[in-house]
């Protein structure tokens, strides 16, 4: 029975974990979302595209953190120019255009990450072991709380960041209205830069810690998939919601996939589980579980 | 006017990837094929998420053949051209590849490498009907072995049952025979895909057979997180782990392992989860990993010497010389030395000329390799021997072991036999259920239906 307790809690705080990293990726969604109301389809891409130029500047025998910030200006250059040659062109365009182009910038980024570094899986050890800590009655991954803190970390850095500096007020002012904070002298072209180059920092910080796990590889443009329900479920603009969700869907799905397993002898549910949660959660909240209710003066 | 010529410039600046990509895709090009030059096409995936299988193996194949063309003057003096066509293991694309390229050259395709089981599964009619033979080489249906159902599928060398009965007998001479089969744990975590699932029946009879459990644990597709069914193997307690996934979602199984401390000397993995592809990414938590494989691996072969000194002592190599001698490599060396085999035979019969589907159809269910053939050829311990008749379609069914070491794949076993006679017996039953289904009369000789 003791055993079954402590099997049960393993279960959820490997799930609790595993949100954390889901959470990672959708920090960079929301993030764009934020600022300018744009679903950013290549959030997957754009941590792959950073992943393996860190990984590939690293194995080319840069120091760690030189190869680190040399992938962190590598994305924001990225920002800039996706800023200049995707978006401002489509500025006051419907967002479902913007969309389109995301979708475009994300095939793109796959084939040139590919065309620059190649297609073969690169490891990538950070002298993390991901190892369970000794001493207690469950098996938790150092490493999966290693990347937790990176997470919590994160979050409470953009959760200053956007509230108690100019920039950060910017883009909140941006995100709430275009034309108004256009009005007042804030340039919209310089918050989405800043924005996606956030965002290029985010996919980098999420591909390292994904590719950590998987290698870094193209699947890694794979690690959105649970990271869209994410977002559905935590509201699509809220970085809190982002986090709290991922908890959610990561321990839920690990609860039902091990116990419908055991009892019903049924598996397989993990990939669908966490959309059908999200979809029931908007039945009763339709922007989320923290998204702003969007109000429409007509 | 300016600023119409700014945005242009910049928009031109974006397409420049695309046109480097392009330009990367060469090979990708369509040729034109002479009437007297045997064409073969490739349905490759270079992108997406499978591109290492994909580049490396058929990167492989088509090294083999400019091989042939450089060192011999093509094959029996026929020269050799291809056409690649990009699936990114899509299995619309793949049929879309298969329709492009059927036709082309003089007698049209004389074979199709699907190198994919979806794929293959897609065109069993449709290649049956248009008389163009598919060859699965380890993978694809497995009861497509029986040649008097499937006239033009050739799951060649080793199916997936036979290597899966191969993997009981190695599990059985690890734990000291047969009889120690009895009250063992096995877990078989597998893709939920057709691909997945092939081998689910073949392990239930082999279980009730032997006396040991199996446990079938679905992956969900992409199975890039497969906490929860580690979770439930740390509760299970196996003996041993099969580990049947296909790209990242073999890599992860290692890295869970690791983390609840299940030896990786217990996870068997199929051949298609056992590249350095899949291990590397791993890191450490790979090291004692073990898998099956149908050829050998590294750079000791004569054939692979030959490459590096024709191929790619001039240049002409289709991937990154590094990757020479890998797994995926070598696999796609083992598909070209079986087709030009196939191909060599057919000129045997028909002259030495350009080879249709039809004449290709009758060499690969004629093909003999032999081990002296195999030595001529260079490829000694490289492929096991192969003997095709117009009934069995596999024509060997060896496998053997190799394990990882940290920075390679050592074998670490000999040709392991199949349970031939059990796997038989099932395609047998599985085929024939197909030709009722399907209202398919089975052949009762070579000719019919040809």
């Amino acid at each position: 029975m003791v055993d079954e307790f402590w099997f049960a809690m393993e279960v959820l705080i490997s799930g609790l974990l595993q949100g954390f990293m889901y959470s990672l990726v959708a920090i960079g969604f929301v993030l764009i979302i934020k600022s300018s109301g744009v679903f950013n389809f290549a959030q997957g891409s754009m941590c792959l595209f950073a992943a393996l130029g860190f990984v590939s500047f690293w194995e080319a025998g840069l120091n760690f953190w030189v190869a680190l910030g040399l992938a962190l200006v590598m994305m924001i250059v990225l920002a800039v120019v996706i800023e200049r040659v995707v978006l401002r062109p489509l500025v006051a365009r419907p967002p479902l255009i913007l969309f389109m182009a995301t979708i475009g910038l994300a095939f793109l980024l796959e084939g040139l990450a590919q065309a620059l570094w190649g297609t073969q899986p690169h490891g990538l050890e950070l002298g993390i072991p991901d190892s369970p800590l000794e001493g207690l009655p469950v098996d938790i991954s150092q490493f999966e709380l290693f990347a937790a803190a990176i997470s919590l970390l994160l979050v409470l850095a953009l959760v200053i960041f956007f509230h108690r500096t100019r920039v950060g007020r910017a883009l909140r002012a941006v995100s709430d209205d275009h034309e108004a904070a256009m009005s007042v002298g804030i340039s919209l072209q310089m918050m989405w830069g800043i924005t996606w180059a956030i965002a290029g920092g985010v996919a980098l910080v999420a591909g390292i810690m994904w590719g950590t796990r998987l290698g870094v590889q193209y699947s890694l443009t794979l690690i959105v998939l649970k990271a869209l329900a994410v977002l559905i479920l935590g509201g699509f603009n809220s970085i809190t919601g982002a986090v709290v969700a991922g908890l959610i869907i990561g321990g839920s799905e690990k609860l039902v996939e091990v116990y419908l397993n055991i009892i019903f002898g049924i598996g397989g549910v993990e990939s669908f589980f966490a959309y059908a949660l999200a979809m029931f959660v908007l039945l009763f909240r339709p922007y989320g579980l923290f998204g702003d209710e969007i109000i429409d003066r007509v | 006017m300016i600023r119409a010529l700014h945005m242009r410039l910049l928009y031109s600046l974006a397409l420049l990837p695309s046109a480097l990509l392009l330009a990367l895709a060469g090979s990708a090009v369509a040729v034109d094929v002479q009437d007297d030059e045997q064409f073969v096409p490739i349905l490759i995936y270079r992108t997406g998420p499978f591109a290492a299988g994909g580049s490396g193996i058929m990167g492989g194949f088509e090294d083999y053949m400019s091989l042939l063309n450089e060192r011999d003057g093509g094959l029996d003096g026929v020269k050799l051209v291809w056409e690649e066509c990009e699936t990114a293991y899509n299995t619309d694309r793949g049929i879309e590849c298969y329709e492009r390229l059927k036709n082309k050259g003089k007698y049209g395709a004389p074979v199709m490498h699907p190198l994919s089981t979806g794929i293959t599964y897609a065109l069993i009619e449709r290649a049956t009907r248009d008389k163009i033979p598919i060859v699965s080489l380890g993978y694809g249906r497995t009861d497509a072995t029986d040649g008097t159902v499937f006239p033009y599928i050739f799951p060649l060398i080793t199916n997936y049952w036979s290597q899966s009965t191969a993997k009981i007998r190695y599990i059985a001479s690890r734990e000291g025979g047969e009889d120690k089969l009895k009250g063992l744990k096995i877990v078989n975590l597998h893709l939920k895909h057709p691909y997945g699932i092939e081998t689910i029946p073949i392990l239930d009879v082999m279980a009730e057979k032997f006396g040991f459990e199996v446990t079938h644990l679905p992956v969900p597709w992409p199975g890039i997180d497969q906490k929860s069914l580690w979770l439930l193997i740390k509760r299970i307690k196996p003996d041993w782990v099969i580990n049947r996934n296909w790209g990242v979602s073999c890599t992860v199984p290692l890295r869970e392992a690791a983390r609840i401390g299940f030896s990786r000397e217990k996870i068997l993995g199929v051949w298609w989860c056992g590249s350095e592809e899949d291990v590397v990414p791993a890191g450490k938590a790979a090291i004692g990993y073990i898998s099956t494989n149908f050829h050998g691996v590294g750079r000791d072969f004569p054939v692979i010497q030959d490459i590096l000194e024709h191929v790619y002592g001039k240049m002409m190599g289709n991937i990154s010389s590094t990757r020479v001698g890998s797994v995926y490599y070598n696999r796609g060396i083992i598909f070209g030395i079986v087709t030009m085999e196939a191909m060599r035979l057919a000129h045997t019969k028909y002259g030495n000329r350009p080879i249709g589907g039809q004449e290709m159809q009758w060499a690969l269910e004629n093909l003999d390799i032999t081990e002296s053939r195999i030595e001529e050829i260079g490829a000694t311990g490289l492929i096991s021997p192969l003997k095709t008749s117009w009934r069995d379609h596999e024509g060997g069914g060896k496998v053997l072991i190799q394990q990882w070491n940290g920075t390679k794949w050592v074998r670490i076993s000999d040709w392991i036999e199949p349970y031939a006679d059990l796997v038989r017996d099932m395609i047998k039953k599985s085929a024939a259920k197909y030709a009722k289904d399907k209202g398919i009369t089975p052949r009762t000789k070579p000719e019919e239906g040809i």
